[in-house]
Formats: C-alpha cells, structure tokens, sequence
C-alpha cells in the first residue's frame, strides 16, 4: 500500500488529501469536504495531465518575434519537460493564426502543438 | 479637436469588453487609446491558459482570450489607436493624448470610460534592504520579457510573493531551464489560486515558504544572493530564523495597484481600500459622464468578471449619452449608500440609485481575512434579505452579491445596504 498527498485544487480550501493506492489501483480517497476532491484525487494519482504553454520564434512579422503556443489538449504530466525541448529551436514564418499547428504529435503524445496568438 | 461619443482610455481586457458594448447598445462613435503597439493589455504577456472559463466555457490562454475580444471590436469596426499615450483628461471630457504620427491632439468626448488596467507594486514600495543591482524583477516584467521579448531574466531565481503572476513564473522560468529556489510569501497564507500552487510549484518540487519574506540583497552589479527570514504575526523578521540563498534573480509578485494618475487629474474620488475610483450603480465616477471598469477600478482575479464589469460600464456610458440627447431629466437623484462592514473590505459599487439600476446589479467585494463557514448577509437598512453560507472566502478571491431592482422598490426609504459577514 502507498499513500499519496495532494492538495485539491477545486476552490480555495485546498483540502489536504490523502490517497491509499495498491499498485495502480486508488483504495481509497480522503481529505475531501466535496466530491471535486475525490473525483480530482483519482484522476490526479492514475492519470495526471497539464496543458503545456510556451514560445516559439516567428520571423517575418512586423509585430512581435515570439508567438505563443500551446498543447492542443492536455498531455500527461511527465511528458511536460520533453514537450518543452521538442520546442527548443523551433522557428515559424509568419503570417500565423491562433489554432495553426506548429508542431505535429509532440514529443510522441499524439497531441499538437498550436499556436495561441496571431503574427 | 476630434469629437466621439465614447473614448475609451485604454485597449486591454476591460477597454476592449467596454467598446463592443457600447457599440451593441447603439454607440455610433467610440474611440479605443491604447499605449502598447496592439491590443490585447496585458493579456498578451499571459500565454498560460485557465481564462475564459465563465465567458466562453472553455479554457484559452491569454492572448487567445484577448484575440476574441480584438476580433469583436474589429467586427463591431470601433476605431482605435496604438501607440498613442493619453496624457490628460479634463472633467468636460476633452482627451488630450500624443503618438508619433499626430503629436499632441485632443478628442472631445460625452463619455469617457476609464479602463487603464494596474501595475505592479515594485521594490521601493516593498521597503527591501539591501543593495540595487540588476536581476531585480517584478514578475510581470520578467513574463514579459520570456514570453514576449524571448529573454531571460536569470538562471537561479527566488521569488517573493505568491500572487499568481509569481507562481506562474515560477513554473515558466523552471520549463525554460532556470532553477527556481524558493517562493517567500509574508503572509500565512498565498494570495494565489491552489490550482497555481499545486500546478506551477508542487509540479516542479518548488518550495512554498509561507511567513517568510526577503531581508537583504547582496550583489552590488548584479544579484548575487538574498537572505530570507521568517516573520512573526505582525511581519517583523525573527532573528535566528535567516537562510541564505545564492541567486541571480529576485522576483516580485507582491500586489498589484490600479493605475490612477488619469483618474485623479479628472479629479474622480477615489477608495483608499481600492485605490480605485469610487462608483455607483452605472459604475460612473463622482465625474458625471466618467465610467470606470476594470482593474483601474478594483484589482479582478478572473478576467472574465473584468469583461462582464466592462459590458456594463460601456452599456451604461450609453444610457448616459441618450438621456443627455434627449435631455431628459436625470431620475430623482435618490442614493442609497452600500456600506462593507464585518469582513468585508470594500464594495464595487459604492452606491446606487434604485431607479437608474438595471434589473440585477453585481455587486463585488473582497474579504479581509480567510473565513470558513461563514455567511455573507445584506441588510436593506434594519432588515436582513439575503443570508448565505460560503465555504471558505479568502482576501485572493473576489465574492460578489446580487441586488434586484424589484426587490429594492419595496422599500422606498431605503437609505443604507449594509453586506457583511455572520458567524451563523
């Protein structure tokens, strides 16, 4: 049996919650006044995921050298640093367009990076 | 001199919102003066995501945020400026502002909407010790500097301040390679959302030190390390708790002020709780004709109340304009005071006439202390029309309450709203 700690993020009480796990499976979730707690510590322990935002350099646009990008949905949570080096070096042209992708299938995620901002 | 019905004093966030709602509400001429080279505020710099949740039902990042509100004002065709710094606005209305391309010029306006956003609270109003090198940041300043200019402010970094623009430096400068030491927040507790504690620190295993603030700065070229101690319950440093911390870089997250120098030279009162101005039901300044939104008026944590707050300031600009056209009588001036007491802070409005109130007004406040379990209560003079229990209210998070117009018209000497808070 392994315990995990986590603080919810669902509102400000940021309850303290503890998590009792065997193997891969949550025994048991508590710590929690609501049930965005339980249902936060369960997805948080099995599957953690983040969208992932960042840079890349545009040359060629009159406004601005960096447009801002991002993963187009949430991709797991230690696949986070690997998504930022594959940014690493990475230079568009403009004209771009917020929801252009920039990068096809980051980092093997099957998730794309796309941009966030008009150059 | 240039004549509109609106100019809007400023292009971000609230300016935006303001002039596609004046516009919708049948504004023929709106004037948009913005300082940066585009629109969008400080929106533009915030290229994580979480905004938008309540407007558009999804989570975008900022400059996409920002991006539906420029297409909206391009749609709607409102002109704007860039570049263009307004220098003045005088009580009847005339805007004097300058770019590079006209010089100085004035713009005479029926109403003027203030939307000027804040700025950051910077070292010297934080009284830090120490000496002045380079590698002193605020946190927005070093967001714009990674996210915009392709910059990097430092290599090992220490933050202090747990505002939520520090936290998500903290995890931006980590994902660009920098090592980020320590977060030193002086109160017990973060002004910032758990959502970015959890996901911008624990994520990367950076500490939280909470009663903890920075007592001196050494480096005289550059930074070269700061010492942090913890403090006692009135901020006063404990001696013996001091650790030292070698970094090139200190940022700032420590508060944000609205920015008033406009405001003031029009000679609108201001709150000393908000360092905004004062407003009432139409969110019009003690100025006639002066409308205020956004965190020039009260310092927002959701951009999505920002906009919600700036529809109604350019709706209501509207309102103003027509019944000056038509040279209606103003309604009785009848003005009920709303008055924060127990708990809570201050309130946006400050007043409100009954009659020239929409159906339901919002009205916005903030706590002083973290409360579990209390209720939020409004008092129409002696008698008590709303009693609801909050979770938790924190000073990081702003509440609000809704008034009915309805309701008010059955007390027509209502003189005093008082909301507070109650332990049952």
């Amino acid at each position: 049996m392994i315990k995990k700690e986590l603080t919810c993020i669902g509102c400000p009480m940021g309850c303290p919650l503890t998590v009792e796990m065997e193997g891969s499976e949550v025994k048991s979730v508590t710590g929690f006044t609501c049930k965005r707690g339980d249902v936060y510590a369960r997805k948080e322990v099995t599957n953690p995921t983040r969208i992932v935002t960042s840079t890349v350099r545009v040359t060629g646009s009159a406004l601005t050298h960096m447009v801002s990008v991002k993963t187009k949905e949430d991709i797991p949570k230690d696949r986070i640093f690997a998504c930022v080096e594959a940014l690493k070096g990475i230079t568009v042209k403009a004209p771009v367009h917020i929801g252009d992708v920039i990068l096809a299938d980051v980092a093997g995620t099957g998730v794309d990076i796309i941009a966030t901002k008009n150059a | 001199m240039k004549y509109y019905d609106i100019v809007v004093i400023g292009g971000g966030p609230a300016g935006l919102a303001a002039a596609a709602s004046a516009k919708r509400s049948g504004a023929d001429s709106i004037l948009i003066l913005e300082r940066d080279k585009e629109l969008g505020g400080i929106l533009n710099q915030c290229i994580h995501n979480g905004f938008g949740l309540h407007t558009f039902k999804e989570e975008l990042t900022g400059p996409e945020y920002a991006g539906r509100f420029i297409e909206q004002v391009k749609e709607l065709e409102i002109e704007y400026l860039l570049n263009t710094m307004v220098m003045d606005i005088s009580p009847n209305k005339v805007v004097t502002a300058m770019n590079r391309t006209e010089g100085m010029f004035e713009v005479q306006a029926k109403a003027v909407i203030l939307a000027m956003g804040c700025r950051e609270r910077s070292r010297g109003a934080l009284n830090i010790p120490g000496y002045r090198p380079a590698g002193i940041f605020s946190a927005g300043t070093a967001q714009r500097l990674v996210n915009m200019e392709g910059y990097m402010p430092g290599r090992e970094v220490v933050i202090l301040g747990s505002g939520d623009i520090g936290l998500i430096m903290a995890r931006r400068m980590t994902l660009e390679g920098a090592k980020v030491k320590v977060v030193a927040e002086l109160m017990p507790y973060s002004g910032g959302l758990k959502r970015n504690i959890v996901q911008c620190l624990d994520d990367f295993g950076i500490p939280l030190k909470l009663s903890h603030t920075v007592i001196d700065i050494e480096g005289k070229e550059r930074v070269e390390g700061i010492t942090l101690a913890q403090v006692d319950g009135k901020g006063k440093p404990i001696p013996g708790t001091e650790e030292h911390y070698t970094c090139d870089t200190l940022l700032l997250s420590c508060g944000l002020i609205p920015e008033n120098e406009l405001s003031r030279g029009i000679g609108v009162e201001m709150s000393p709780v908000t360092s905004g101005p004062l407003v009432n039901e139409s969110l019009e300044t003690s100025v006639e004709g002066v409308f205020a939104c956004g965190n020039v008026l009260h310092v927002h944590d959701l951009v999505d109340f920002v906009s919600e707050e700036a529809s109604a300031a350019g709706k209501n600009a509207v309102k103003y304009i027509k019944q000056l056209e038509a040279g209606a009588d103003e309604a009785p001036a009848k003005e009920v005071k709303i008055v924060p007491v127990d708990g809570v802070r201050y309130t946006v409005p400050v007043t409100l006439n009954p009659e020239k109130m929409d159906d339901t007004l919002t009205v916005r406040f903030r706590v002083g202390g973290v409360y579990q379990n209390r209720y939020v209560a409004v008092y129409l003079d002696d008698e008590r029309i709303y009693h609801k229990k909050r979770q938790i209210m924190a000073p990081g998070e702003m509440e609000q309450v809704k008034l009915e117009k309805e309701k008010l018209a059955k007390y027509p000497d209502l003189k005093t709203i008082t909301i507070k808070l109650e332990e049952e």
